[in-house]
């Protein structure tokens, strides 16, 4: 693992790209050079003054038309921590409910000054809409069931910071994988990184086909459990899917709920992730999520780091209008 | 009406197994017959060159007239089918108000003689409403000018109603025209089920949502006798269905649009709702079995499914646009990458299922140039070349997936009952006036 040390800035990461749209479309290297700056920045965050100037005068706009608490949050510490001003918008409380549509609404942020959107959507593909149409770089925070890159590259933070490593390593992403925008991001990063990624399910929420991304794919959990150096525990999305996926919660519980005795069958040092909201007594119960193996709130702290490290990466690339834009640095 | 000379083109009419160099003169409304001169003519076009053909019919567009002129209006539709070569086109009830009755039909064949550009013939309902409950009065449509019957977009879901539609329309021995989809398999779906739409987080239309009706609509029409259309054919299965029905003698007829024939859905990876439509993009093996069925007379013809959808609606979220593509201004030169360069179809062979396929699957005294027919001609410059140009389309709506696509053939010139009404230089506006052609 490489660390920039704290004695020097970091090195100026080569970084071309004007979005984060997913990880389906980014290298092997580019990856690992955001995971590397968020590691710097998960050293920052230890610090008693945790600001840094790298992004002063510039505006990141929150445009969140699903609800989110977690990662809205992230989004908006980690732009203030890089010195940016935030701004919220959320589609309830705007004129998205009056009929607006939804290229017109983030036109009108634009025209605010935005440098940055982070845009969370209900539908697949409205983060890469907007980049066709707004002058800001975008960073996709969830669309659908597509893609969520900030929290593959979170999670994959936290396995690495853990692991010390992931090429190797055996992921099991467990539950809704058909609705669940972590699944593909982490899928699409963890094989190019070099991890084996099974995915466990019921096959009515494992669609066809994910064998072609190059994983895995098994229905019952507890004959994969003992090879898993990480088990990423997806939620049900109840919310997404009303027909009946699976008969009840308490028979999908049976089978793949994360409880104690199940734990015990994988490796002593199985590391335990989910992206959250977790469901408490549906994917998991309440002494695995707060148990040993459990890294979910280092989930949350690395989600910081990592989001710190995106927008710093991006924002040498998004067009400021006025000010120059000076080359991105970490303060030290 | 003037008379018009055709000289020297290359004259196809399927019709007629007719494929040769010559001339082709109309006089007042009607083809003469070939091979003789006649008096001096007003109009000379020279078709050196050019393919000579009876007028283009599509048997499948959306009009948008009543209820969402903002898409598209009959007369804007009837230009954009002459730009395109199309001299009639049959349009489909999913209007607001459906056309269920005999007034509403009767209001589109009114609408298009005003416009007096292409021909249309309105298609009317099967039910209700379109509703799928009960039968529309299928007599009354017939006698206001319908010449078949769907509920197209909204596919006769119920095999109790669609087998007494078969039945019923056997009296005015007309067609019925479905869109085979079992709804509850697609229901939130915006493309085809399948890899691309797993990596997409898409929610998906699986192919067997159309095999499956297209099956139950075969038997139907087995056991009944009645006429059955399959529109938009889409999946390998579909396909073989359909050989298959016809093999037992079921008459079933089929269609095939373009862009099931040259797009597939590794198109929507761009989330551009311009490759989003109903019955999706599909796969490779789909696209090279409805090549199949082409090639063997399975699908006997082509229509384009026009479906105009203003940019404020289109231009959407993924899962929020209405499902369709606009198709007239593209036919020809679509056709001619997909099916007559790679050598899969001959001109003959496009030509028929442009003319005189649908001809008689809609019933309509077209698709020919045998003397004192309906002088309807297109002229057509297979070798023009272009560049797919949304913005210069006559059609009300821009949504097409073939935008910026260099493309091969054109309209030429186009005669509609014996009067040029459309030329290179654009829509005539005023048929009759002395045109440069």
């Amino acid at each position: 693992m490489t660390r920039p040390s704290n004695d020097s800035p970091a090195e100026p990461t080569p970084w071309g790209r004007k979005h984060l749209l997913g990880l389906e479309d980014l290298s092997k290297h580019e990856i690992e050079a955001i995971l590397n700056t968020a590691d710097s920045f998960v050293e920052v965050s230890t610090r008693s003054r945790k600001k840094v100037p790298t992004l002063l005068g510039r505006v990141v706009f929150n445009l969140f038309f699903e609800n989110s608490t977690r990662t809205r949050t992230s989004f908006s510490l980690a732009a203030k921590r890089l010195s940016a001003d935030t701004q919220d918008f959320t589609a309830s409380a705007s004129s998205i409910s009056k009929g607006e549509s939804f290229i017109d609404t983030a036109k009108n942020i634009e025209a605010m000054g935005a440098d940055v959107m982070v845009v969370r959507h209900p539908t697949p593909g409205a983060p890469h809409l907007l980049s066709k149409h707004v002058g800001a770089s975008i960073i996709n925070a969830g669309d659908g069931a597509h893609e969520h890159p900030t929290q593959g590259l979170l999670d994959m933070l936290t396995i690495r910071r853990a692991k010390g490593r992931i090429e190797g390593l055996t992921v099991g992403l467990v539950g809704d994988i058909s609705h669940s925008r972590v699944a593909r991001s982490n899928i699409w990063g963890l094989t190019k990184l070099g991890a084996h990624v099974i995915l466990c399910g019921p096959p009515t929420l494992v669609p066809r086909g994910m064998e072609r991304l190059g994983c895995e794919v098994a229905y019952h959990l507890d004959n994969v459990l003992p090879r898993l150096d990480v088990v990423n525990v997806l939620r049900i999305q109840f919310e997404r899917d009303q027909r009946s996926v699976f008969p009840s919660i308490a028979e999908y519980f049976r089978l793949y709920g994360m409880t104690q005795d199940r734990i015990k069958k994988g490796k002593p040092d199985l590391l335990l992730l989910a992206p959250g909201p977790i469901n408490r007594g549906v994917e998991l119960t309440p002494e695995v999520a707060d148990g040993p193996h459990s890294a979910i709130l280092d989930q949350v702290t690395n989600g910081l780091a990592v989001r710190m490290a995106v927008l710093y990466l991006l924002s040498g690339k998004s067009e400021t209008k006025g000010a120059s834009v000076e080359p991105p640095a970490l303060a030290h | 009406m003037r008379t018009i000379h055709v000289t020297g083109g290359r004259i196809i009419d399927p019709s007629q197994q007719i494929d040769r160099v010559g001339d082709l003169w109309i006089s007042r409304g009607r083809i003469l017959p070939m091979g003789e001169a006649f008096e001096e003519a007003e109009v000379v076009i020279d078709a050196r060159g050019l393919i000579v053909c009876p007028g283009l019919i599509d048997a499948h567009v959306h009009l948008r007239e009543p209820g969402n002129e903002e898409d598209e209006t009959i007369a804007t539709g009837a230009e954009a089918a002459l730009a395109g070569g199309v001299t009639s086109v049959a349009c489909m009830p999913n209007t607001i108000p459906a056309l269920d009755s005999q007034g509403a039909v009767e209001f589109v064949v009114l609408q298009a003689q005003r416009a007096r550009k292409a021909n249309v013939f309105p298609v009317g309902a099967v039910s209700k409403g379109r509703k799928g409950e009960e039968l529309a009065e299928l007599g009354q449509l017939a006698e206001g000018g319908a010449v078949g019957f769907t509920d197209d977009g909204a596919p006769v879901a119920s095999a109790s109603l669609m087998r007494q539609a078969l039945e019923y329309a056997k009296m005015f021995d007309k067609v019925i025209m479905q869109h085979c989809q079992v709804p509850e398999l697609t229901v939130g779906g915006v493309m085809n089920e399948g890899f691309e739409s797993m990596k997409l987080g898409l929610r998906g239309m699986p192919a067997a949502a159309e095999d499956i009706m297209v099956a139950r609509d075969i038997r139907l029409a087995e056991i009944t006798g009645g006429r059955l259309h399959i529109q938009h054919i889409s999946t390998a299965r579909s396909v073989e269905l359909v050989r298959e029905g016809k093999r037992r003698g079921v008459r079933v007829t089929a269609e095939a649009c373009p862009h099931h024939f040259t797009l597939t859905d590794e198109k929507l990876r761009a989330f551009d709702t311009n490759f989003k439509m109903n019955p999706p993009l599909r796969t490779w093996s789909d696209v090279e079995a409805v090549i199949g069925g082409l090639r063997d007379g399975t699908i006997e013809v082509l229509a384009t499914d026009h479906a105009p959808h203003a940019p404020e609606k289109k231009m959407r979220e993924i899962d929020q646009a209405p499902f369709g593509i606009v198709g007239l201004e593209t036919l020809l030169p679509i056709t001619i990458h997909g099916l007559i360069e790679p050598g899969h179809l001959t001109w003959p062979e496009v030509i028929h299922k442009l003319t005189v396929a649908p001809a008689q699957l809609l019933g309509i005294d077209k698709g020919t140039l045998r003397p004192g027919a309906d002088g309807d001609v297109t002229i057509i410059d297979p070798e023009a070349r272009w560049t797919i140009d949304p913005a210069r389309f006559y059609s009300k709506s821009r949504n097409t997936p073939y935008t910026g696509w260099e493309v091969r053939g054109r309209a030429h010139t186009v005669i509609v009952g014996g009067e040029v009404r459309y030329t290179l230089g654009g829509i005539v506006q005023r048929p009759g006036e002395r045109v440069a052609c």
